[in-house]
């Protein structure tokens, strides 16, 4: 059912995007101030790749050793789930506008509130990764005279990699997602040209989407790669035999 | 709906803030809940957008995950590719999401619906792939040994049997979409959006606005979660609900 117009205007709003992305234009306002090209989308794009990273590893350095502290106590599984909760609750709408209603705008604050989005699933997921991690394994590391904190950096945390990366790789979408809004909050992310249909354009828009598609997808491949380097032989060859014999 | 437009944008111009520096929500103060009672009619069409924007994509969702599951179950070379795909789009940030669909589906609700439809896939289709794959081998072959068809086995034994973690995954699904459907409103398909963004961060920041529309999506989202733990109550009697 879908029509040849449909499909022409398909493309060309899609055209009309990468052209964006690569060449300066008016702007909707007229021609006294230019928008697009390479050199805005990185100047947007470096910007948000900056607060992103380090909101990343803002939420790493908080929510990791705590979820592995907790884990390996084996208490506060309700604090841990319920904070995971609440960080899937919270739409990251709300947060950003109450930050610019009560705290304020900026650089500063938005990678505050992008790194609070992003502890839930590091947390939880350090948690449970412990929790799931070989009870046999942790025993033998005790029994061969390791102290606790030896338990968790050596045994525990290498057994927790896959689980954990997965939180890190959520909190990584929601971060990148709010980072991008952050241009509610003054800061000059991709955000501005998606949520300033009036300066760039419809076409600028979907340039907008497209690249902060592309930003998440690249962020996902350096952290699959991670998780890679990270992950021990022995878990990879155990997956293997597990699923040769399934 | 140009009288309903025409109505609620008579209502922004009452509630301007700044309308009297001696009111309340004249001065901006944090939660004007005087602000709120008088003015309760105006959440009502958000609220009802929002909750239609959620209850719509994650019915279609859960529809295609659950295809995706039946399909892929027992043929398990099709899961790497499901997964796959449906982790792609989980990727991509849900603001993105909606704006790379509007040269296809143009602005409204029915590019947010399948927005949000297409980012529920993942979870559910995760989860239902997980309970197939736990049921006890026990209880697949008693089946088999009473002479049900793989059909039969399916319906009767295997999908009520991964019933409850089927529900735990639309139980993440739903609570996630009641907060990205806030940002529904920039695809132009309203919600609870327009309280945080129209009413409150363009309308000069108008804090009880914010509050408000923040309190609202959050106490949505638990009622949410509280009705698919009734649901799951009732559709797996057998089993008291697992809690994530």
């Amino acid at each position: 059912m879908i029509g040849a117009p449909v499909i022409t205007g398909f493309l060309g709003s899609f055209g009309g995007a990468i052209d964006f992305i690569f060449s300066r234009r008016n702007s909707v306002q007229g021609p006294e101030l230019q928008v697009g090209g390479l050199e805005q989308i990185w100047e947007l794009a470096s910007t948000q790749i900056a607060i992103s990273a380090v909101a990343l590893l803002l939420a790493i350095v908080i929510a990791m050793p705590l979820g592995l502290w907790l884990g390996h106590r084996g208490t506060g599984e309700f604090l841990a789930v319920a904070v995971g909760n609440a960080g899937r609750a919270i739409p990251e709408l709300a947060l950003i506008a109450l930050m610019v209603a009560f705290i304020g705008t900026g650089n500063l604050n938005v990678t505050i509130a992008v790194t609070i989005l992003g502890i839930p699933p590091i947390l939880t997921n350090a948690f449970v990764g412990v929790r799931q991690a070989d009870r046999g394994a942790v025993d033998a590391a005790r029994g061969m005279g390791m102290s606790e904190l030896e338990i968790i950096r050596r045994v525990e945390l290498p057994l927790a990699i896959p689980t954990i990366m997965g939180g890190v790789r959520t909190a990584s979408v929601n971060i990148i997602a709010t980072a991008t809004i952050g241009s509610l909050a003054g800061v000059k992310t991709l955000g501005d040209l998606i949520l300033s249909p009036n300066v760039y354009g419809e076409e600028g828009v979907i340039a907008g989407a497209i690249v902060v598609a592309l930003l998440a997808l690249m962020f996902e491949l350096v952290l699959a790669g991670v998780q890679r380097l990270l992950t021990p032989r022995g878990l990879v060859l155990e997956r293997a035999a597990a699923r040769a014999t399934a | 709906m140009p009288a309903a437009v025409a109505t609620l944008l008579a209502d922004v111009e009452i509630r301007a803030p700044g309308t009297g520096p001696t009111t309340c929500e004249g001065r901006n103060e944090g939660v004007c809940p005087g602000f709120i009672i008088e003015n309760i009619d105006d959440y009502v069409s958000p609220l009802v957008e929002h909750v239609a924007l959620v209850f719509g994509s994650v019915l279609a969702g859960f529809a295609v995950a659950m295809l995706l599951a039946i399909l892929s179950h027992g043929r398990r070379w099709l899961i790497p590719p499901f997964i796959g795909a449906t982790g792609v789009i989980y990727t991509i940030p849900s603001i993105a999401l909606f704006l790379l669909l509007l040269p296809i589906t143009g602005r409204g609700t029915l590019t947010a619906l399948i927005a949000l439809a297409l980012y529920n896939l993942q979870i559910v289709y995760r989860n239902a792939n997980a309970g197939l794959a736990n049921v006890p081998a026990a209880a697949r072959d008693a089946g088999a040994g009473v002479g049900m068809t793989l059909r039969q086995l399916l319906w009767r034994v295997e999908l009520p049997l991964a019933l409850p973690e089927i529900i735990a995954g639309l139980r993440i699904a739903t609570v996630s979409t009641v907060a990205i459907a806030t940002l529904a409103i920039f695809a132009g398909a309203g919600g609870l959006g327009e309280v945080l963004y129209n009413e409150g961060i363009q309308r000069d920041v108008f804090k009880t606005n914010i509050v408000f529309g923040s309190v609202l999506a959050v106490a949505l989202a638990i009622a949410f979660d509280g009705l698919l733990v009734v649901v799951q109550r009732f559709a797996a009697p057998w089993q008291r609900a697992r809690a994530l």
